[in-house]
């Protein structure tokens, strides 16, 4: 228990300071570094806690593929000079109500945290955790039977937002030489063979 | 203090949360800073489902955890897309640059 608790606050520290890190580092790159520090010590409380399969999938999908698009993303578009200043340049109206609401919201959440009491009957769901399969068992077992359709519906989301991203990012170049397949299969020997009877010590005059 | 309950994931959910909002709040310069809060404000969800699914020993916060991170990759997917096309079309994305609905 005295591990737990210790590597609870480890993980959270870090969580804790590596999102600070996020929202004011002053360069894009290093928020995205900070970004991804904060997915892998999540991912490792879910491990430590007992969600073994969804830290991992937290380390596949968020470190592996989100963070490295918003890595590809930084890089590509050349917005690590601008730096951020924040309380610095002209004064906006919206900082201190953005300050007061978000102040308000973490107050909010934790004094519902804090006030909270456990009910003993809450445990009396169909789908309780068993100890005696693993937790990949137990999530493939509830989600491809109970949660089926929601499962479909991801694959739909993300089918969607795959074709979505797609359509948004692509644009036709101008001026690009470019094989045009339709026009090379729509050739036919009537319209590009022209049959000419040539003279003899004439020759024939080629026309372009 | 030692014993690490419910409360205490909760709290971190918490403060993960107030952080992605003041970030989104706050930030003057960046879009994809903007996303970047809107995935820790992602994330701060999922540290809520899973406590409470570990604590009151039920699965199901799991599976809508992984509900929450596929439809968290899409919305990357198409924000950043259209940060891209954004910046392709502006040549900058700063925020105070993207006044186009006189927001």
């Amino acid at each position: 228990m005295l591990f737990h608790s210790v590597f609870f606050y480890f993980f959270s520290v870090i969580a804790i300071f590596s999102s600070l890190m996020v929202i004011t580092s002053r360069n894009t790159v290093n928020s995205v570094f900070f970004l991804i520090l904060d997915f892998i010590s999540v991912g490792c409380l879910f491990i430590m806690v007992g969600a073994e399969f969804l830290g991992m999938i937290i380390l596949i999908v968020y470190v592996g593929a989100v963070a490295v698009l918003f890595l590809f993303v930084v890089m590509m578009l050349n917005v690590a000079e601008q730096k951020q200043s924040w309380f610095i340049g002209k004064k906006s109206t919206h900082i201190p109500i953005g300050l007061i609401v978000s102040v308000l919201i973490l107050l909010e959440l934790l004094v519902v945290v804090g006030g909270w009491k456990y009910k003993d009957d809450l445990m009396s769901s169909s789908t309780l955790i068993l100890s005696d399969i693993s937790n990949t068992h137990q999530l493939g077992l509830v989600m491809y039977t109970d949660y089926i359709l929601y499962f479909q519906l991801a694959g739909i989301i993300l089918l969607l937002s795959m074709i979505g991203a797609i359509l948004l990012t692509f644009r036709k170049r101008t001026g690009v030489k470019k094989q045009s397949y339709f026009n090379q299969i729509s050739r036919n020997p009537s319209s590009s063979i022209e049959l000419r009877d040539v003279e003899s010590n004439k020759g024939v005059k080629i026309d372009d | 203090m030692i014993e690490i309950g419910l409360g205490h994931y909760l709290s971190l959910g918490a403060i993960i949360f107030f952080l992605g909002v003041i970030g989104i709040f706050l930030n003057r310069k960046n879009v994809i800073v903007i996303l970047m809060s809107i995935e820790l404000i992602l994330l701060a969800v999922n540290i809520n489902l899973i406590s409470f699914s570990i604590f009151s020993g039920d699965i199901v916060g799991q599976i809508f955890t992984m509900l929450i991170l596929t439809v968290a990759a899409a919305e990357a997917a198409i924000g950043l897309a259209i940060i891209v096309i954004y910046y392709r079309n502006r040549g900058s994305i700063r925020v105070e640059d993207i006044h186009g609905m006189r927001g």
